[in-house]
């Protein structure tokens, strides 16, 4: 059972990415990867408030498996975030590169939070 | 195109979750599985996309099924993120920073190791 809700999980969450890096991408024309930024960020807010939920008991942990390890896991994504990191910079873009790094972490921490203090507002 | 991302996410997300199972990181623990889980699958990606735009003409769902699915769903930023989260509302603000810099750094030297690593091979293929 618990290897089910990570695999339904996980076939809704990589092709959510995967569409949503398509529509992203089509809609702006900078060499900055936007779409990879918005799954990340959007991904960590998302954990945040499921593991803020867990902890108030206001979630159960075949939630966290489903929405957590599967569909948060497969939604956002580090490979690709270090390789679009090394493309900006091999190709010149260091300055990006630079900017995506620190930028996906941060605001990727900071949405975590900010799911995290949504949990505490909502159950605690 | 989008079955091909899905089943790769869903292998990439169950290795994730049988070696999270098989090295579980205690409570207030530092994560070392995803630690290893993120470097290793950049170090795969950054070898795996430079012979794909360098070298090898391959069928056109290798990409997503392999990088987008299985790599992209094996690695994950929103579990850092909340670990990293994890660790500082435990009051572990050292492990917090250097397992957020750890991360970061061993995955941006490992992708650029793949693609260094990928590229000698191509080389001496070519040569």
């Amino acid at each position: 059972m618990n290897w089910l809700l990570v695999i339904v999980g996980a076939a809704v969450g990589a092709p959510l990415r995967y569409l949503t890096d398509r529509a992203v991408q089509a809609r702006h024309d900078t060499v900055f990867p936007w779409g990879t930024f918005a799954v990340n960020v959007s991904g960590s807010l998302v954990l945040g408030l499921l593991t803020g939920a867990v902890a108030a008991g206001a979630a159960s942990s075949q939630l966290q498996l489903l929405l957590g390890t599967g569909f948060c896991g497969a939604l956002t994504t580090y490979s690709t975030f270090s390789w679009e990191t090394l493309r900006l910079a091999e190709g010149g873009a260091r300055f990006y590169a630079g900017v995506n790094a620190a930028g996906s972490v941060v605001a990727g921490l900071g949405s975590a939070f900010t799911g995290w203090a949504i949990a505490q507002a909502l159950w605690v | 195109m989008i079955g091909v991302v899905a089943v790769g996410g869903v292998l990439g997300a169950c290795a994730r979750y049988a070696i999270a199972l098989g090295w579980p990181t205690a409570a207030g623990g530092f994560p070392w599985a995803t630690l290893v889980i993120n470097v290793a699958g950049c170090a795969v990606i950054g070898a795996f996309l430079t012979v794909l735009t360098e070298a090898w003409r391959a069928h056109r769902l290798v990409r997503p099924f392999f990088g987008t699915g299985v790599l992209g769903g094996f690695t994950t930023f929103s579990t850092y993120a909340v670990d990293v989260q994890r660790l500082m509302l435990a009051g572990r603000a050292a492990a917090a920073l250097g397992y957020l810099a750890a991360t970061l750094l061993a995955a941006l030297v490992a992708v650029w190791a793949g693609a260094a690593a990928a590229r000698l091979v191509i080389g001496r293929r070519t040569r």
